[in-house]
Protein backbone atom coordinates (compact mmCIF):
# COMPACT_ATOMS: atom_id res chain seq x y z
CA UNK A 1 0.00 0.00 0.00
CA UNK A 2 2.88 2.28 0.93
CA UNK A 3 4.47 1.81 -2.50
CA UNK A 4 1.22 2.45 -4.30
CA UNK A 5 0.76 5.66 -2.39
CA UNK A 6 4.15 6.92 -3.35
CA UNK A 7 3.43 6.13 -6.99
CA UNK A 8 0.09 7.83 -7.08
CA UNK A 9 1.63 10.76 -5.24
CA UNK A 10 4.29 11.06 -7.93
CA UNK A 11 1.59 10.87 -10.58
CA UNK A 12 -0.34 13.67 -8.91
CA UNK A 13 2.73 15.80 -8.34
CA UNK A 14 3.73 15.65 -11.97
CA UNK A 15 0.23 16.28 -13.14
CA UNK A 16 0.23 19.50 -11.12
CA UNK A 17 3.63 20.41 -12.55
CA UNK A 18 2.33 19.80 -16.09
CA UNK A 19 -0.75 21.90 -15.63
CA UNK A 20 1.46 24.54 -14.05
CA UNK A 21 3.85 24.64 -17.01
CA UNK A 22 1.03 24.76 -19.49
CA UNK A 23 -0.41 27.68 -17.54
CA UNK A 24 2.97 29.44 -17.75
CA UNK A 25 3.07 28.93 -21.52
CA UNK A 26 -0.49 30.06 -22.17
CA UNK A 27 -0.12 32.76 -19.51
CA UNK A 28 2.90 34.30 -21.18
CA UNK A 29 0.98 34.51 -24.44
CA UNK A 30 -1.97 36.10 -22.68
CA UNK A 31 0.28 38.58 -20.86
CA UNK A 32 2.03 39.65 -24.06
CA UNK A 33 -1.24 40.00 -25.93
CA UNK A 34 -2.77 41.85 -23.01
CA UNK A 35 0.10 44.31 -22.74
CA UNK A 36 0.18 45.04 -26.46
CA UNK A 37 -3.58 45.28 -26.86
CA UNK A 38 -4.12 47.50 -23.81
CA UNK A 39 -1.25 49.84 -24.58
CA UNK A 40 -1.66 49.66 -28.33
CA UNK A 41 -5.39 50.24 -28.45
CA UNK A 42 -5.10 53.31 -26.26
CA UNK A 43 -2.44 54.87 -28.48
CA UNK A 44 -4.19 53.96 -31.70
CA UNK A 45 -6.04 56.79 -33.37
CA UNK A 46 -7.04 57.97 -36.83
CA UNK A 47 -4.02 60.25 -36.83
CA UNK A 48 -1.77 57.33 -36.01
CA UNK A 49 -2.68 55.33 -39.10
CA UNK A 50 -3.19 58.13 -41.59
CA UNK A 51 -0.16 60.34 -41.01
CA UNK A 52 3.58 60.06 -41.24
CA UNK A 53 5.71 60.95 -38.22
CA UNK A 54 6.19 64.63 -37.52
CA UNK A 55 9.57 65.36 -35.95
CA UNK A 56 9.52 67.37 -32.76
CA UNK A 57 9.88 71.09 -33.15
CA UNK A 58 10.82 73.35 -30.26
CA UNK A 59 7.76 73.66 -28.08
CA UNK A 60 5.77 70.73 -29.39
CA UNK A 61 6.39 66.99 -28.90
CA UNK A 62 6.82 64.74 -31.91
CA UNK A 63 3.48 63.74 -33.32
CA UNK A 64 1.97 62.29 -36.42
CA UNK A 65 1.49 58.61 -37.03
CA UNK A 66 3.02 55.50 -38.44
CA UNK A 67 1.51 55.43 -41.91
CA UNK A 68 4.96 55.17 -43.49
CA UNK A 69 5.68 52.03 -41.48
CA UNK A 70 2.38 50.42 -42.43
CA UNK A 71 2.92 51.19 -46.10
CA UNK A 72 6.55 50.06 -45.89
CA UNK A 73 5.64 46.76 -44.29
CA UNK A 74 3.03 46.03 -46.94
CA UNK A 75 5.35 47.05 -49.76
CA UNK A 76 8.09 44.79 -48.47
CA UNK A 77 6.24 41.76 -47.20
CA UNK A 78 3.63 41.19 -49.90
CA UNK A 79 5.93 41.14 -52.94
CA UNK A 80 8.56 39.20 -50.98
CA UNK A 81 5.98 36.58 -50.03
CA UNK A 82 4.71 36.38 -53.59
CA UNK A 83 8.18 35.92 -54.99
CA UNK A 84 9.18 33.45 -52.30
CA UNK A 85 5.99 31.45 -52.88
CA UNK A 86 6.65 31.22 -56.61
CA UNK A 87 10.18 29.99 -56.05
CA UNK A 88 9.14 27.88 -53.08
CA UNK A 89 6.44 25.93 -54.87
CA UNK A 90 8.83 25.13 -57.68
CA UNK A 91 11.44 23.77 -55.32
CA UNK A 92 8.89 21.95 -53.16
CA UNK A 93 7.46 20.13 -56.18
CA UNK A 94 10.93 19.38 -57.48
CA UNK A 95 12.03 17.85 -54.17
CA UNK A 96 9.56 14.99 -54.54
CA UNK A 97 10.78 11.60 -55.63
CA UNK A 98 9.20 12.06 -59.07
CA UNK A 99 11.97 14.46 -60.00
CA UNK A 100 14.86 13.92 -57.66
CA UNK A 101 16.41 10.93 -55.98
CA UNK A 102 15.65 11.04 -52.24
CA UNK A 103 19.36 10.95 -51.56
CA UNK A 104 19.76 14.41 -53.09
CA UNK A 105 16.47 15.85 -51.96
CA UNK A 106 17.25 14.96 -48.35
CA UNK A 107 20.46 16.97 -48.57
CA UNK A 108 18.60 19.93 -50.06
CA UNK A 109 15.92 19.64 -47.39
CA UNK A 110 18.60 19.73 -44.75
CA UNK A 111 20.19 22.81 -46.29
CA UNK A 112 16.82 24.52 -46.41
CA UNK A 113 16.31 23.66 -42.75
CA UNK A 114 19.61 25.27 -41.88
CA UNK A 115 18.71 28.31 -43.97
CA UNK A 116 15.44 28.45 -42.00
CA UNK A 117 17.40 28.29 -38.79
CA UNK A 118 20.18 30.80 -39.34
CA UNK A 119 19.57 34.14 -37.66
CA UNK A 120 17.77 36.54 -39.96
CA UNK A 121 20.40 39.19 -39.32
CA UNK A 122 22.73 37.11 -41.48
CA UNK A 123 20.39 37.56 -44.44
CA UNK A 124 20.41 41.24 -43.62
CA UNK A 125 24.16 41.66 -43.74
CA UNK A 126 24.50 39.26 -46.67
CA UNK A 127 22.20 41.43 -48.78
CA UNK A 128 23.87 44.54 -47.44
CA UNK A 129 27.28 43.30 -48.55
CA UNK A 130 26.03 42.57 -52.04
CA UNK A 131 24.14 45.85 -52.09
CA UNK A 132 27.22 47.88 -51.21
CA UNK A 133 29.45 46.03 -53.63
CA UNK A 134 27.15 46.86 -56.54
CA UNK A 135 26.79 50.44 -55.39
CA UNK A 136 23.20 50.53 -54.18
CA UNK A 137 21.98 52.08 -50.98
CA UNK A 138 19.40 50.73 -48.57
CA UNK A 139 16.05 50.63 -50.29
CA UNK A 140 12.76 48.81 -50.58
CA UNK A 141 14.21 46.64 -53.32
CA UNK A 142 17.11 45.34 -51.23
CA UNK A 143 14.88 44.84 -48.21
CA UNK A 144 12.48 42.90 -50.39
CA UNK A 145 15.26 40.63 -51.59
CA UNK A 146 16.44 40.03 -48.02
CA UNK A 147 12.90 39.15 -46.95
CA UNK A 148 12.44 36.87 -49.95
CA UNK A 149 15.60 35.00 -49.03
CA UNK A 150 14.38 34.72 -45.47
CA UNK A 151 10.98 33.41 -46.52
CA UNK A 152 12.03 30.92 -49.20
CA UNK A 153 13.19 28.17 -46.82
CA UNK A 154 10.15 28.63 -44.57
CA UNK A 155 7.65 28.49 -47.40
CA UNK A 156 9.45 25.73 -49.29
CA UNK A 157 9.79 23.42 -46.33
CA UNK A 158 6.20 23.74 -45.21
CA UNK A 159 4.90 23.26 -48.77
CA UNK A 160 7.21 20.30 -49.11
CA UNK A 161 5.78 18.66 -46.00
CA UNK A 162 2.27 19.12 -47.40
CA UNK A 163 3.17 17.81 -50.84
CA UNK A 164 4.83 14.73 -49.33
CA UNK A 165 1.42 13.74 -47.98
CA UNK A 166 -0.18 13.51 -51.42
CA UNK A 167 -1.20 9.85 -51.85
CA UNK A 168 0.97 7.96 -54.31
CA UNK A 169 -2.10 6.49 -56.00
CA UNK A 170 -3.13 9.92 -57.18
CA UNK A 171 0.20 10.47 -58.89
CA UNK A 172 0.13 6.99 -60.36
CA UNK A 173 -3.35 7.66 -61.69
CA UNK A 174 -2.14 10.79 -63.42
CA UNK A 175 0.94 9.10 -64.84
CA UNK A 176 -1.04 6.11 -66.08
CA UNK A 177 -3.26 8.46 -68.06
CA UNK A 178 -0.17 9.69 -69.83
CA UNK A 179 0.57 12.99 -68.05
CA UNK A 180 4.10 14.23 -68.00
CA UNK A 181 5.88 14.93 -64.72
CA UNK A 182 5.35 18.66 -64.96
CA UNK A 183 1.65 18.25 -65.74
CA UNK A 184 1.23 15.89 -62.82
CA UNK A 185 3.14 18.19 -60.50
CA UNK A 186 1.38 21.41 -61.41
CA UNK A 187 -2.13 20.15 -62.17
CA UNK A 188 -2.64 17.20 -59.86
CA UNK A 189 -0.22 17.39 -56.96
CA UNK A 190 -0.47 21.13 -56.60
CA UNK A 191 -4.24 20.96 -56.46
CA UNK A 192 -4.28 18.13 -53.96
CA UNK A 193 -1.75 19.81 -51.67
CA UNK A 194 -3.33 23.25 -52.03
CA UNK A 195 -4.41 23.67 -48.37
CA UNK A 196 -0.87 22.91 -47.22
CA UNK A 197 0.62 25.19 -49.85
CA UNK A 198 -1.63 28.01 -48.74
CA UNK A 199 -0.71 27.43 -45.11
CA UNK A 200 2.96 27.59 -46.11
CA UNK A 201 2.50 30.90 -47.91
CA UNK A 202 0.68 32.43 -44.96
CA UNK A 203 3.32 31.14 -42.55
CA UNK A 204 5.95 32.84 -44.65
CA UNK A 205 3.95 36.06 -44.77
CA UNK A 206 3.58 36.05 -40.99
CA UNK A 207 7.30 35.55 -40.49
CA UNK A 208 8.29 38.05 -43.14
CA UNK A 209 6.12 40.88 -41.96
CA UNK A 210 7.35 40.56 -38.38
CA UNK A 211 11.05 40.22 -39.01
CA UNK A 212 13.15 43.22 -38.11
CA UNK A 213 16.73 41.95 -38.19
CA UNK A 214 16.90 41.22 -41.91
CA UNK A 215 15.57 44.61 -42.99
CA UNK A 216 17.19 46.70 -40.28
CA UNK A 217 20.04 47.70 -42.58
CA UNK A 218 18.70 46.71 -45.97
CA UNK A 219 15.48 48.71 -46.02
CA UNK A 220 16.89 51.56 -43.98
CA UNK A 221 14.63 54.00 -42.25
CA UNK A 222 12.74 57.05 -43.37
CA UNK A 223 10.03 59.23 -41.95
CA UNK A 224 8.43 59.82 -45.32
CA UNK A 225 6.30 57.68 -47.54
CA UNK A 226 8.42 55.87 -50.11
CA UNK A 227 7.93 57.04 -53.68
CA UNK A 228 10.00 54.50 -55.59
CA UNK A 229 11.61 51.09 -55.24
CA UNK A 230 14.93 52.73 -54.48
CA UNK A 231 13.75 54.76 -51.51
CA UNK A 232 14.49 53.55 -48.03
CA UNK A 233 11.45 53.00 -45.89
CA UNK A 234 10.36 52.33 -42.34
CA UNK A 235 8.44 49.17 -41.57
CA UNK A 236 6.38 48.21 -38.54
CA UNK A 237 9.14 46.12 -36.91
CA UNK A 238 11.94 48.60 -37.60
CA UNK A 239 9.67 51.42 -36.39
CA UNK A 240 9.27 49.62 -33.08
CA UNK A 241 12.99 48.96 -32.92
CA UNK A 242 13.81 52.61 -33.54
CA UNK A 243 11.32 54.03 -31.09
CA UNK A 244 11.11 51.65 -28.16
CA UNK A 245 13.67 53.33 -25.95
CA UNK A 246 12.43 56.91 -26.25
CA UNK A 247 9.55 57.73 -23.90
CA UNK A 248 7.90 59.93 -26.53
CA UNK A 249 8.05 57.24 -29.15
CA UNK A 250 6.58 54.47 -27.06
CA UNK A 251 2.98 55.17 -27.96
CA UNK A 252 3.90 54.85 -31.63
CA UNK A 253 5.87 51.69 -30.91
CA UNK A 254 2.87 50.19 -29.19
CA UNK A 255 0.52 51.22 -31.97
CA UNK A 256 2.89 49.55 -34.43
CA UNK A 257 3.15 46.45 -32.23
CA UNK A 258 -0.63 46.30 -31.98
CA UNK A 259 -1.06 46.46 -35.75
CA UNK A 260 1.69 43.93 -36.25
CA UNK A 261 0.18 41.54 -33.74
CA UNK A 262 -3.24 41.88 -35.34
CA UNK A 263 -1.76 41.13 -38.76
CA UNK A 264 -0.02 38.04 -37.39
CA UNK A 265 -3.22 36.96 -35.67
CA UNK A 266 -5.36 37.50 -38.76
CA UNK A 267 -2.87 35.64 -40.94
CA UNK A 268 -2.88 32.74 -38.50
CA UNK A 269 -6.68 32.57 -38.26
CA UNK A 270 -7.01 33.00 -42.01
CA UNK A 271 -4.61 30.14 -42.55
CA UNK A 272 -6.76 27.86 -40.39
CA UNK A 273 -10.02 28.90 -42.01
CA UNK A 274 -8.78 28.68 -45.58
CA UNK A 275 -7.07 25.37 -44.97
CA UNK A 276 -10.30 23.94 -43.63
CA UNK A 277 -12.28 25.41 -46.50
CA UNK A 278 -10.04 24.07 -49.22
CA UNK A 279 -9.67 20.69 -47.57
CA UNK A 280 -13.18 19.99 -48.79
CA UNK A 281 -11.99 19.91 -52.37
CA UNK A 282 -9.16 17.45 -52.05
CA UNK A 283 -9.39 13.75 -52.69
CA UNK A 284 -9.08 11.71 -49.56
CA UNK B 1 2.54 15.42 -78.14
CA UNK B 2 5.89 16.88 -78.92
CA UNK B 3 4.96 20.21 -77.47
CA UNK B 4 4.00 18.55 -74.21
CA UNK B 5 7.30 16.74 -74.03
CA UNK B 6 9.17 19.96 -74.68
CA UNK B 7 7.19 21.71 -71.99
CA UNK B 8 8.00 18.90 -69.60
CA UNK B 9 11.68 19.09 -70.39
CA UNK B 10 11.87 22.86 -70.08
CA UNK B 11 9.80 22.84 -66.90
CA UNK B 12 11.95 20.19 -65.27
CA UNK B 13 15.16 21.97 -66.14
CA UNK B 14 13.81 25.28 -64.85
CA UNK B 15 12.88 23.69 -61.56
CA UNK B 16 16.30 22.08 -61.37
CA UNK B 17 18.01 25.41 -61.92
CA UNK B 18 15.89 27.18 -59.31
CA UNK B 19 16.52 24.43 -56.79
CA UNK B 20 20.25 24.44 -57.42
CA UNK B 21 20.34 28.21 -57.21
CA UNK B 22 18.58 28.35 -53.85
CA UNK B 23 20.66 25.49 -52.47
CA UNK B 24 23.78 27.28 -53.57
CA UNK B 25 22.64 30.22 -51.43
CA UNK B 26 23.71 28.12 -48.50
CA UNK B 27 27.28 27.94 -49.77
CA UNK B 28 27.19 31.47 -51.12
CA UNK B 29 26.42 32.92 -47.70
CA UNK B 30 29.11 30.81 -46.10
CA UNK B 31 31.75 31.72 -48.67
CA UNK B 32 30.94 35.42 -48.60
CA UNK B 33 31.03 35.57 -44.81
CA UNK B 34 34.29 33.63 -44.79
CA UNK B 35 35.96 35.77 -47.42
CA UNK B 36 34.89 38.95 -45.67
CA UNK B 37 36.12 37.82 -42.29
CA UNK B 38 39.56 36.85 -43.62
CA UNK B 39 40.67 40.46 -43.35
CA UNK B 40 40.48 40.52 -39.58
CA UNK B 41 41.99 37.06 -39.34
CA UNK B 42 45.05 38.27 -41.22
CA UNK B 43 46.07 40.57 -38.40
CA UNK B 44 44.55 38.65 -35.49
CA UNK B 45 44.79 34.93 -34.95
CA UNK B 46 41.51 33.11 -34.43
CA UNK B 47 42.69 32.10 -30.93
CA UNK B 48 43.26 35.73 -30.03
CA UNK B 49 39.84 36.74 -31.29
CA UNK B 50 38.03 33.94 -29.50
CA UNK B 51 39.83 34.12 -26.16
CA UNK B 52 40.62 37.76 -25.66
CA UNK B 53 37.96 39.74 -23.89
CA UNK B 54 38.95 43.22 -25.03
CA UNK B 55 36.54 44.56 -27.63
CA UNK B 56 37.86 47.91 -28.69
CA UNK B 57 37.57 48.36 -32.43
CA UNK B 58 39.19 51.78 -32.40
CA UNK B 59 42.36 50.28 -30.94
CA UNK B 60 42.11 47.35 -33.32
CA UNK B 61 41.16 44.84 -30.63
CA UNK B 62 38.37 42.44 -31.42
CA UNK B 63 38.26 40.02 -28.50
CA UNK B 64 35.01 38.08 -28.43
CA UNK B 65 35.47 36.07 -25.24
CA UNK B 66 33.17 38.18 -23.07
CA UNK B 67 30.51 38.16 -25.77
CA UNK B 68 30.76 34.42 -26.22
CA UNK B 69 30.42 33.89 -22.47
CA UNK B 70 27.35 36.14 -22.45
CA UNK B 71 25.87 34.28 -25.40
CA UNK B 72 26.34 30.94 -23.69
CA UNK B 73 24.88 32.28 -20.45
CA UNK B 74 21.82 33.76 -22.13
CA UNK B 75 21.16 30.74 -24.32
CA UNK B 76 21.86 28.22 -21.59
CA UNK B 77 19.73 29.95 -19.02
CA UNK B 78 16.89 30.39 -21.51
CA UNK B 79 16.96 26.69 -22.33
CA UNK B 80 17.17 25.80 -18.64
CA UNK B 81 13.83 27.53 -18.16
CA UNK B 82 12.31 26.45 -21.44
CA UNK B 83 13.13 22.75 -21.60
CA UNK B 84 11.29 21.44 -18.50
CA UNK B 85 8.30 23.71 -19.00
CA UNK B 86 7.98 22.83 -22.70
CA UNK B 87 8.40 19.10 -22.13
CA UNK B 88 5.83 18.98 -19.35
CA UNK B 89 3.38 21.06 -21.36
CA UNK B 90 3.82 18.88 -24.42
CA UNK B 91 3.28 15.72 -22.39
CA UNK B 92 0.18 17.18 -20.82
CA UNK B 93 -1.21 18.20 -24.19
CA UNK B 94 -0.60 14.78 -25.75
CA UNK B 95 -1.26 12.35 -22.91
CA UNK B 96 -3.45 13.99 -20.32
CA UNK B 97 -5.51 16.82 -21.77
CA UNK B 98 -9.07 16.10 -22.84
CA UNK B 99 -9.54 16.18 -26.59
CA UNK B 100 -11.30 19.54 -26.44
CA UNK B 101 -8.51 21.33 -24.59
CA UNK B 102 -5.99 19.67 -26.86
CA UNK B 103 -7.64 21.01 -29.97
CA UNK B 104 -8.01 24.47 -28.44
CA UNK B 105 -4.38 24.72 -27.36
CA UNK B 106 -2.70 24.05 -30.71
CA UNK B 107 -3.65 27.43 -32.23
CA UNK B 108 -2.29 29.19 -29.13
CA UNK B 109 1.07 27.50 -29.55
CA UNK B 110 1.13 28.44 -33.24
CA UNK B 111 0.33 32.06 -32.47
CA UNK B 112 2.98 32.15 -29.77
CA UNK B 113 5.43 30.97 -32.42
CA UNK B 114 4.28 33.66 -34.82
CA UNK B 115 4.57 36.69 -32.55
CA UNK B 116 7.36 38.83 -34.02
CA UNK B 117 10.49 38.98 -31.90
CA UNK B 118 10.40 42.75 -31.86
CA UNK B 119 7.07 42.58 -30.03
CA UNK B 120 8.59 40.27 -27.42
CA UNK B 121 11.43 42.74 -27.12
CA UNK B 122 9.10 45.70 -26.66
CA UNK B 123 7.14 43.98 -23.90
CA UNK B 124 10.33 42.82 -22.22
CA UNK B 125 11.88 46.28 -22.36
CA UNK B 126 8.90 48.13 -20.97
CA UNK B 127 7.53 45.62 -18.45
CA UNK B 128 9.96 42.81 -17.72
CA UNK B 129 13.02 45.03 -17.28
CA UNK B 130 11.43 47.32 -14.64
CA UNK B 131 10.08 44.21 -12.92
CA UNK B 132 13.55 42.70 -12.81
CA UNK B 133 14.99 45.99 -11.62
CA UNK B 134 12.49 46.55 -8.82
CA UNK B 135 11.49 43.08 -7.70
CA UNK B 136 13.67 40.21 -8.87
CA UNK B 137 17.14 41.74 -8.55
CA UNK B 138 16.50 43.17 -5.04
CA UNK B 139 15.11 39.75 -4.10
CA UNK B 140 18.53 38.29 -4.83
CA UNK B 141 20.19 41.26 -3.20
CA UNK B 142 21.71 42.74 -6.35
CA UNK B 143 21.43 46.09 -8.04
CA UNK B 144 20.39 45.99 -11.65
CA UNK B 145 18.99 48.29 -14.27
CA UNK B 146 16.77 45.49 -15.47
CA UNK B 147 18.51 45.49 -18.83
CA UNK B 148 20.54 42.39 -18.15
CA UNK B 149 21.35 38.83 -19.09
CA UNK B 150 18.54 37.50 -16.93
CA UNK B 151 15.86 39.55 -18.72
CA UNK B 152 17.19 38.49 -22.12
CA UNK B 153 17.24 34.84 -21.11
CA UNK B 154 13.76 35.07 -19.66
CA UNK B 155 12.15 36.56 -22.76
CA UNK B 156 14.15 34.16 -24.91
CA UNK B 157 12.78 31.17 -23.04
CA UNK B 158 9.24 32.29 -23.86
CA UNK B 159 10.23 32.51 -27.52
CA UNK B 160 11.62 28.98 -27.45
CA UNK B 161 8.52 27.41 -25.83
CA UNK B 162 6.48 27.00 -29.02
CA UNK B 163 9.36 25.46 -30.99
CA UNK B 164 10.13 22.73 -28.47
CA UNK B 165 6.46 22.15 -27.64
CA UNK B 166 5.26 21.70 -31.21
CA UNK B 167 8.14 19.42 -32.17
CA UNK B 168 7.66 17.34 -29.02
CA UNK B 169 3.93 17.05 -29.59
CA UNK B 170 4.66 15.72 -33.04
CA UNK B 171 7.06 13.08 -31.79
CA UNK B 172 4.90 12.03 -28.83
CA UNK B 173 2.01 11.59 -31.23
CA UNK B 174 4.08 9.30 -33.40
CA UNK B 175 4.69 6.73 -30.66
CA UNK B 176 2.65 3.61 -31.38
CA UNK B 177 -0.27 3.12 -29.04
CA UNK B 178 0.68 -0.52 -28.44
CA UNK B 179 3.92 0.56 -26.78
CA UNK B 180 2.04 2.64 -24.24
CA UNK B 181 -0.66 0.02 -23.79
CA UNK B 182 1.93 -2.61 -23.00
CA UNK B 183 3.31 -0.46 -20.22
CA UNK B 184 -0.11 0.44 -18.84
CA UNK B 185 -1.27 -3.16 -18.93
CA UNK B 186 1.50 -4.34 -16.61
CA UNK B 187 0.31 -1.87 -14.03
CA UNK B 188 2.42 1.21 -14.61
CA UNK B 189 0.78 4.51 -13.80
CA UNK B 190 0.36 7.02 -16.57
CA UNK B 191 3.31 9.09 -15.43
CA UNK B 192 5.50 6.01 -15.18
CA UNK B 193 4.53 5.14 -18.73
CA UNK B 194 5.42 8.64 -19.82
CA UNK B 195 8.72 8.57 -17.97
CA UNK B 196 9.86 5.12 -18.98
CA UNK B 197 8.22 4.60 -22.37
CA UNK B 198 7.24 7.87 -24.00
CA UNK B 199 10.33 9.85 -23.04
CA UNK B 200 12.65 7.00 -23.88
CA UNK B 201 11.05 6.16 -27.20
CA UNK B 202 11.04 9.77 -28.33
CA UNK B 203 14.38 10.74 -26.81
CA UNK B 204 16.03 11.43 -30.17
CA UNK B 205 13.19 13.72 -31.27
CA UNK B 206 13.29 15.50 -27.93
CA UNK B 207 17.01 16.06 -28.36
CA UNK B 208 16.45 17.30 -31.90
CA UNK B 209 13.73 19.66 -30.66
CA UNK B 210 16.05 21.03 -28.00
CA UNK B 211 18.81 21.53 -30.55
CA UNK B 212 16.44 23.47 -32.81
CA UNK B 213 15.32 25.52 -29.82
CA UNK B 214 18.95 26.19 -29.09
CA UNK B 215 19.46 27.38 -32.65
CA UNK B 216 16.61 29.82 -32.31
CA UNK B 217 17.74 31.12 -28.95
CA UNK B 218 21.34 31.36 -30.05
CA UNK B 219 20.58 33.43 -33.11
CA UNK B 220 17.82 35.62 -31.75
CA UNK B 221 18.87 39.16 -32.44
CA UNK B 222 16.32 41.87 -31.98
CA UNK B 223 14.54 40.86 -28.79
CA UNK B 224 17.84 40.17 -27.04
CA UNK B 225 19.32 43.37 -28.35
CA UNK B 226 16.48 45.38 -26.84
CA UNK B 227 16.85 44.08 -23.29
CA UNK B 228 20.41 42.95 -22.77
CA UNK B 229 21.93 46.37 -22.21
CA UNK B 230 24.82 46.19 -24.67
CA UNK B 231 27.88 46.14 -22.43
CA UNK B 232 30.91 44.16 -23.47
CA UNK B 233 32.79 42.80 -20.46
CA UNK B 234 32.81 39.67 -18.41
CA UNK B 235 29.56 39.44 -16.44
CA UNK B 236 29.83 38.93 -12.71
CA UNK B 237 26.20 37.94 -12.28
CA UNK B 238 23.10 37.20 -14.30
CA UNK B 239 21.85 40.69 -13.52
CA UNK B 240 24.71 42.39 -15.33
CA UNK B 241 24.21 43.84 -18.77
CA UNK B 242 25.92 41.98 -21.58
CA UNK B 243 25.94 41.45 -25.32
CA UNK B 244 25.41 38.35 -27.42
CA UNK B 245 26.96 37.55 -30.77
CA UNK B 246 23.81 38.17 -32.77
CA UNK B 247 22.83 41.31 -30.91
CA UNK B 248 26.37 42.66 -31.33
CA UNK B 249 25.88 42.70 -35.10
CA UNK B 250 22.59 44.55 -34.80
CA UNK B 251 23.93 47.18 -32.45
CA UNK B 252 27.33 47.76 -34.01
CA UNK B 253 26.91 47.20 -37.73
CA UNK B 254 25.64 50.68 -38.46
CA UNK B 255 28.66 52.41 -36.94
CA UNK B 256 31.32 49.90 -37.90
CA UNK B 257 30.53 49.15 -41.50
CA UNK B 258 32.51 52.09 -42.86
CA UNK B 259 35.91 50.73 -41.80
CA UNK B 260 36.86 47.45 -43.53
CA UNK B 261 38.60 45.83 -40.55
CA UNK B 262 35.70 46.61 -38.22
CA UNK B 263 33.23 45.30 -40.73
CA UNK B 264 35.33 42.22 -41.17
CA UNK B 265 35.26 41.55 -37.41
CA UNK B 266 31.46 41.62 -37.48
CA UNK B 267 31.49 39.31 -40.49
CA UNK B 268 33.53 36.90 -38.41
CA UNK B 269 30.84 37.08 -35.74
CA UNK B 270 28.21 36.31 -38.36
CA UNK B 271 30.33 33.44 -39.62
CA UNK B 272 30.54 32.02 -36.09
CA UNK B 273 26.75 32.26 -35.80
CA UNK B 274 26.30 30.50 -39.13
CA UNK B 275 28.71 27.69 -38.28
CA UNK B 276 27.29 27.08 -34.80
CA UNK B 277 23.70 27.01 -36.04
CA UNK B 278 24.75 24.69 -38.87
CA UNK B 279 26.51 22.32 -36.46
CA UNK B 280 23.52 22.16 -34.15
CA UNK B 281 21.15 21.46 -37.01
CA UNK B 282 23.52 18.81 -38.30
CA UNK B 283 23.60 17.22 -34.86
CA UNK B 284 19.81 17.26 -34.69
CA UNK B 285 19.53 15.83 -38.19
CA UNK B 286 21.96 12.99 -37.46
CA UNK B 287 20.28 12.15 -34.14
CA UNK B 288 16.92 11.90 -35.87
CA UNK B 289 18.25 9.84 -38.74
CA UNK B 290 19.97 7.37 -36.46
CA UNK B 291 16.86 7.07 -34.37
CA UNK B 292 14.75 6.43 -37.44
CA UNK B 293 17.03 3.61 -38.49
CA UNK B 294 16.99 2.06 -35.04
CA UNK B 295 13.34 2.44 -34.17
CA UNK B 296 11.17 1.58 -37.09
CA UNK B 297 8.41 4.09 -36.51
Amino acid sequence: MEVLNRRTLEEKLFKILMVGSLCIVIGSLVVIFGLVVINGASSLSIEMITQTPRPSTPGSPPGGGILNAIVGSILLALPATGLASLIGIGIALFLQSDFLHPRYSDIIRFMLDVLWGIPSIIYGIFCLMIMISIGMSSSILVGMIALTMLEIPIITRSMDEAIKMVPIGLKEGAYSLGSTKIETAFRVIRRQAFPGILAGILLGLGRGIGDAASILFTAGFSNRLPTSLFDSTATLPTMIYNLYSTPLGQSKAFAAAFILLMIVLIVSVLSRLLTRRFKKHIIK
Amino acid sequence: MNARKWRDLIGTKTLLIITLFISSLFFLIFILLLSRSLLVLESHSIIEVLFSSVWNPDAGQFGLAAIIVDTILVTGFALLIAIPISLLSAIYIVEYAPRKIRKAIRPFIDILAGVPSVVYGLCAFLFLAPFVQNVIAPFFGVQSTGLCIFSAAFILSIMVFPIIISLCIESFDAIPLSLKEASLSVGATKWETVKKVVFRASAPSIIAAILLGFGRAFGETIAVNMVIGGTIRFPSSLFNPGETLASLIASKYGELMSIPVHESALMLVALILFIVVFLFYLLGFLTLRRAKKRWKY
